[in-house]
């Protein structure tokens, strides 16, 4: 049983950064109607920008601290990068097939990808951090510092999500435009800047869960293989609930870490490391019962 | 129509049957006088001439160029087969496929199981004639894409394209692990052993090298298999595709069939990838299942985007131009000095060569939709008006 809970709550842990990652695709869907392939090469790009503010740092700074100066400057500028591919390649885009957009994005996130990787290197790059995989003592279950981190991040980026579209005059313009992209024009919302915002706060989002991501072992030109996990995660939640990309986000944390321990005793038939492969049969079998995953809203056709 | 086809009198009746295969007026060749004139597989005489010319030049090249160059060529037509079938999914019936290297890789390890070698490390079955395994290599992958069809039918736009993706890294795993078959990660198998009424396409004849020999199978093949899609697109199923593409509740109104239209699409689109899986590899000799991975399905989708979606011509030429894209891309280091040749430096040409993979379809998109085909239309229509510009 202790070692259940513990594989929950590891399940938990890397979910949270998949839950991060899924919130980024959902806004931009949300807003602009696309998902946006280009989020594997953020958060490859956060973590980077990650691995190099944090040590010119460190000097200065101790390393809890800069840890988190380096993630926020990170975010930054990948917002900026973010506002910078939609401006000049999704901009141009409105009105056409959201097909086509999404393999613009694919476009976008080779080519990122790949400069990125340029500043990488063949290795991993180290991210400071006072963590690493330093194991706490927690109601008599022992889990990863990280793992704790990474959830404290989620539950606070989830409040403050909450808070803006909730409370503020961007969150209600962007729940305006994804309700009603005409109807939110003649309102006066001014939809470009949503469509720039979302990317900008998807690119964030991105960097955070790769710095995060990073903690344990660095970031390598591999890492961005993991964002593609968090797809299953938006469609286990329906593509535009945000309340389901976090749901599903923990949903296939928690099942990957489960497969991940267990398969190999129940059901060895499926092969080594068959956990890295659950999210998508997972993805599979949900979808052949809910066509538009847990929390999503059927698409109304008319005619 | 009757009354004139039961008359006595000749002269109407010769009439009546131009009318119906529609005489063609000299100087307006975009002049259709009957449906069937503008269904026809070559619609217009220029199209009947060019393709004449550009397949007696192709047939040519196999005597002029080197073998390398050749090998190269002969990728180039097993890869256009690939897109052919992507773009008859994906162009024609509007299903957005991330999923085409799963079933590329279905095809591979069929064909080289049926012409394995029974006592091999891995599954053999010894049959090498190409008319045994190629058939069955496009049969077993449409078969799978037949069981994926019917997650396909329920699924529209975005949700497909991820679902694909996912079958693809499912796919991966099943390469990786079924090692009987495969040869497991990082070890790989032999692929199918080509060889037709005797003819050992691997090993150099006393006419021709193997690399000719190659080339003129693969280009006969292609020509097999674009005439067959070209002929699809023009068929009653083709144009079911077309109308699925355009508006699907429309022709669902239309009495189409989604599901049975969307299932056949993937079938046919299946069958097309599982054959192109099974002739480049038994070109290349030698694959591992790290092969089939998500870059090869984007290449694809890279092949149909930048030749042109939707059109047959289009999707050969993507597939020509992104095949020798690493061949051009191999020169540059010799003009750009700070472009290395070597993989562990940076930049290097095969960096270089993805961006330009990204680069490519972000740029088409942005700026050509129809892709190279698009170009040509342009290039064609400047000159039909010169020199006026309207």
């Amino acid at each position: 049983m202790t070692q259940f809970l513990e594989v929950v709550l590891r399940g938990l842990g890397s979910g949270s950064i998949y839950a991060l990652l899924a919130l980024g695709f959902v806004i931009i869907y949300k807003s602009t109607g696309v998902i946006s392939f280009a989020q594997p090469a953020m958060m490859l790009t956060g973590a980077t920008i990650t691995s190099y503010v944090g040590p010119a740092l460190g000097v200065m700074l101790f390393t809890g601290f800069s840890f988190f100066v380096s993630v926020a400057v990170a975010a930054l500028l990948t917002a900026v990068l973010a506002l910078v591919i939609e401006r000049g390649a999704i901009r141009p885009m409105v009105g056409r097939p959201a097909f086509v957009v999404a393999i613009i994005t694919i476009g976008i996130d080779i080519v990122v990808r790949v400069v990125t990787s340029g500043f990488i290197g063949l290795g991993a790059r180290n991210i400071p951090n006072p963590w690493g995989l330093e194991r706490v003592e927690l109601a008599g279950l022992r889990v990863q510092e990280r793992h704790l981190v990474s959830l404290a991040t989620l539950a606070l980026v989830v409040a403050v999500l909450f808070w803006f579209y909730r409370y503020t005059r961007h969150g209600l313009a962007m729940r305006a435009a994804a309700f009603d992209q005409e109807a939110a024009l003649t309102q006066g919302v001014s939809v470009g800047s949503v469509f720039a915002l979302s990317w900008a706060m998807a690119g964030a989002l991105a960097a955070v869960a790769g710095s995060l991501l990073a903690i344990s072992a660095g970031v390598d030109r591999q890492i961005w293989i993991v964002a593609l996990v968090a797809l299953p995660a938006i469609i286990l939640g329906g593509l535009d609930s945000l309340e389901g990309a976090v749901v599903g986000g923990l949903a296939v944390g928690v099942v990957e870490a489960l497969v991940g321990t267990y398969q190999r005793d129940y059901a060895p038939w499926l092969g080594d490391n068959f956990a890295v492969v659950s999210p998508y049969v997972l993805m599979l079998l949900v979808l052949l019962a809910k066509p538009y995953g847990i929390f999503g809203t059927p698409e109304v056709r008319r005619v | 129509m009757t009354t004139l086809s039961t008359g006595s009198d000749r002269a109407p009746r010769q009439a009546a049957t131009r009318a119906r295969r529609g005489a063609r007026l000299s100087g307006r060749p975009q002049l259709y006088r009957s449906y069937a004139q503008e269904l026809a597989l070559f619609n217009t005489r220029p199209k009947r001439i060019w393709v004449g010319i550009i397949v007696l030049a192709a047939l040519g090249l196999s005597q002029m160029l080197t073998d390398n160059h050749l090998n190269t060529l002969a990728l180039a037509y097993a890869f256009a087969i690939g897109a052919l079938g992507l773009n008859i999914i994906t162009g024609l019936a509007g299903q957005v496929s991330l999923g085409h290297a799963f079933f590329l890789g279905v095809g591979a390890y069929t064909a080289a199981a049926i012409s394995g070698d029974p006592d091999g490390r891995t599954i053999g079955f010894g049959i090498t004639n190409i008319l045994v395994w190629l058939p069955a290599a496009g049969l077993v992958a449409g078969l799978a894409g037949v069981l994926v069809a019917p997650l396909a039918t329920r699924l529209r736009g975005l949700y497909l394209a991820i679902v694909t993706l996912g079958l693809v890294f499912i796919g991966e795993h099943l390469f990786r692990e079924w090692s009987d078959l495969t040869g497991g990660a990082g070890v790989g198998r032999e692929a199918a052993v080509p060889e037709l009424f005797g003819i050992e396409f691997a090993r150099d004849g006393d006419y021709l090298t193997s690399d000719q020999k190659f080339y003129l199978l693969m280009l006969v093949l292609l020509l097999v298999f674009a005439l067959g899609a070209r002929n699809l697109a023009r068929s009653r199923t083709g144009r079911s595709f077309a109308a699925v593409r355009d508006r699907d509740m429309a022709a669902e109104m239309m009495a189409i069939n989604l599901p049975r239209a969307k299932t056949v699409a993937f079938a046919i689109s299946s069958f097309y990838a599982g054959c192109s899986g099974a002739l480049i590899y038994s070109i290349i000799g030698f694959f591992e299942p790290s092969s089939f991975g998500l870059l090869l399905s984007v290449q694809f989708i890279a092949m149909v985007l930048i030749g042109g979606a939707g059109t047959v011509s289009g999707a050969v030429m993507g597939a020509l131009f992104i095949t020798l894209l690493p061949t051009l891309t191999r020169e540059l280091p010799a003009y750009l000095p700070f472009i290395s040749g070597q993989v562990t430096d940076t930049p290097n040409v095969f960096q270089l060569e993805q961006v330009l993979y990204g680069l490519l379809i972000v740029g088409f998109l942005l700026f050509e939709p129809r892709g190279l085909f698009g170009i040509w239309i342009r290039i064609r229509n400047y000159w039909k008006g010169w020199p006026f510009s309207y």
